[in-house]
């Protein structure tokens, strides 16, 4: 595979910040992933090689953490925050309304790859619970309308 | 992004730029910006630590260790290169006070990672956000950048003859991450395992050279205390508890919200003045007040200082400054529940009583709250908790276990509700006050 110019640019320059290759691992793993929607067999491949590691230490690192995946999801991920201070503040609600709103489980994609739904730990916006992140986005203070106005939005703007 | 409050009784340190355009450099300046620094330099390493040392800071990530005592423990003479590393990897249920200083005050954390470079003589400094954290990360890099470019970081920092960068470091997901050892290998590109101590970081950290390790928000408060004086800073607070803290207010409450507030202010009015009470047609039923993994106060215990020390005689922590306040329509079970699915999520699975004892405890909360419970459970639950504490290599299974310890200790009458396959009946009362 062939880092994009963008990703070519954050590995050189990168690397130069650690006095060790594998130092870039976490991430770069996590740009590779911005850009092609997860982790790919090939993507895992190249950093492996650019590291002067094998596959299966770079696959290694991918499991342990949580936002890393190595299968693309829908391209809006709603991460919604269940951890207790959202609890508090009706998480559970927010994310049954989620649900039926989307017609999707957790962790499940709708069927047009739209939207990606996941029950998530502590995102910090505890003080404007319940939240959630709609891929690096924070939305806080959440009502159902709050949603609704959220994810009819994001279908609007892919209509257009 | 985040909304800020205010209060009167609020002593503003770290938060005195928030809201003020700070992220631009030349804001910055104007608001005092690199000045400590400058400061710090004509004072020498040893003048700083004694500084920081007098100022009586103490961790703000949650264990309160004093700061100038640990950057004290960095042997002088190295032959490896020595770092700091600024803990940005907030992840504590309950805490979103690091998030604010990024979003606000991104040079402080700088100045402060440079104040702590020059006092244990390390050249490179690495701020490590949580990969969550992106927006934040983005603010972070056109800090360090724009310093960068007026010479503050890089090669002879203010003409000392001193060398030093300042770089940004994101993770992917992981709260055991924000436990020191395991930050460290994070940041090494590894999976986030504890490693055992000794050796301590300070000693034998980050590959292997001496480092130093702080959370974001004791880094940001030193450049305050080399410009204020340790004196003024400890004065702040109460006896060995210096300066203020930022208290992020989370729960039904009418005015959550992070407010920075002295050190040993009462618990009570930090509840019921500074965040307006709770919401109304709610009671309190319990405190969380150091994050999600100390132990919780019932309301006839809330009438107590915010310190380490006092916090830890009431029986909990101060922690990492979230305070996480439970209602009456908050079933105790429930929320173990969620508590220990988180932890067991977290657990990286090393240490067998952590790995072992967290899944135990999800599989015993799950079946009980839904009505399968038998009288012996909550002893077993008790007994699994208490065989993890110090029983491995992070404190990850500590924070596990005490609050579960600690809510059956409590609200045991509320766990033994819930036994002969009845249904939660405080989820009932929940929802009855939802309809009407």
């Amino acid at each position: 595979m062939k880092f994009s110019d963008q990703l070519e640019q954050r590995f050189a320059t990168m690397v130069t910040h650690y006095p060790t290759k594998r130092s870039v691992l976490v991430p770069m793993l996590l740009y590779i992933q911005d850009e092609l929607g997860a982790v790919t067999d090939e993507a895992i491949h190249e950093i492996a090689q650019r590291t002067e590691l094998t596959d299966l230490e770079v696959r290694n690192v991918i499991s342990y953490y949580s936002m890393l995946r190595t299968r693309p999801v829908g391209k809006y991920n709603l991460q919604v925050c269940t951890n207790v201070s959202c609890l508090l503040r009706g998480a559970d609600d927010i994310f049954e309304h989620c649900k039926k709103k989307l017609g999707i489980g957790n962790k499940e994609s709708t069927p047009d790859g739209l939207f990606h739904l996941e029950e998530v730990e502590c995102i910090g916006a505890c003080s404007w619970a319940p939240a959630l992140m709609m891929n690096y986005e924070f939305h806080e203070n959440l009502t159902p309308a709050k949603i609704d106005e959220l994810i009819d939005g994001l279908k609007k703007k892919e209509e257009q | 992004m985040a909304y800020l409050v205010s209060h009167p009784d609020e002593v503003k340190v770290v938060s005195k730029r928030f809201g003020m355009g700070a992220t631009h450099l030349d804001r910055y300046l104007e608001l005092d910006g690199y000045k400590a620094v400058q400061k710090a330099i004509s004072m020498g390493a040893d003048a700083i630590i004694n500084e920081v040392k007098t100022s009586n800071l103490r961790g703000r990530g949650g264990a309160g260790f004093p700061t100038g005592l640990k950057w004290s423990f960095v042997p002088k003479q190295s032959a490896k290169p020595k770092y700091v590393l600024c803990n940005g990897d907030e992840s504590e249920p309950g805490t979103c006070k690091d998030r604010l200083i990024f979003e606000h005050d991104p040079h402080a954390v700088i100045e402060g990672v440079m104040i702590a470079a020059l006092a244990v003589g390390a050249k490179s400094g690495y701020i490590y956000l949580r990969g969550e954290y992106r927006y934040l990360l983005e603010i972070m890099e056109k800090a360090v950048a724009d310093a960068y470019a007026r010479g503050f970081i890089g090669k002879n920092i203010f003409g000392s003859g001193v060398d030093l960068d300042i770089f940004t470091h994101s993770g992917a997901g992981a709260y055991e991450v924000g436990e020191e050892s395991a930050l460290m290998e994070s940041l090494e590109g590894k999976r986030g395992i504890p490693r055992i101590r000794p050796p301590f970081p300070a000693v034998v950290g980050l590959w292997g050279g001496p480092t130093v390790i702080n959370n974001a928000e004791t880094l940001a408060s030193v450049p305050h205390i080399i410009l204020g004086g340790g004196e003024w800073f400890a004065n702040l607070g109460t006896p060995r508890n210096g300066g203020t803290r930022l208290f992020c207010m989370s729960g039904e409450l009418e005015r959550p919200g992070v407010y920075e507030l002295p050190m040993g202010y009462n618990l009570k009015k930090m509840i019921y003045d500074v965040s307006g009470g709770m919401t109304k047609g709610k009671n309190l039923k319990g405190v969380v007040p150091g994050g999600s993994s100390v132990q919780i106060l019932t309301p006839d215990e809330i009438d107590v200082a915010m310190d380490f020390d006092s916090m830890m005689k009431a029986g909990s922590m101060l922690g990492s400054g979230g305070v996480i306040v439970l209602d009456d329509q908050m079933c105790i079970v429930r929320f173990a529940l969620r508590v220990t699915k988180f932890y067991q999520h977290e657990s990286c699975g090393w240490c067998i009583p952590c790995r072992e004892g967290t899944d135990w405890m999800k599989k015993t909360l799950t079946r009980f709250h839904a009505g399968g419970g038998v009288a012996k459970d909550i002893d077993n639950l008790k007994y699994l908790a208490e065989n993890m504490l110090g029983r491995t290599f992070c404190p990850l299974g500590d924070a596990a276990a005490m609050p579960v310890i600690s809510y059956i200790q409590k609200f045991r009458k509320e766990f033994e509700d819930h036994l002969d396959g009845k249904p939660c009946p405080y989820e009932k009362a929940a929802e009855a006050a939802l309809v009407s």
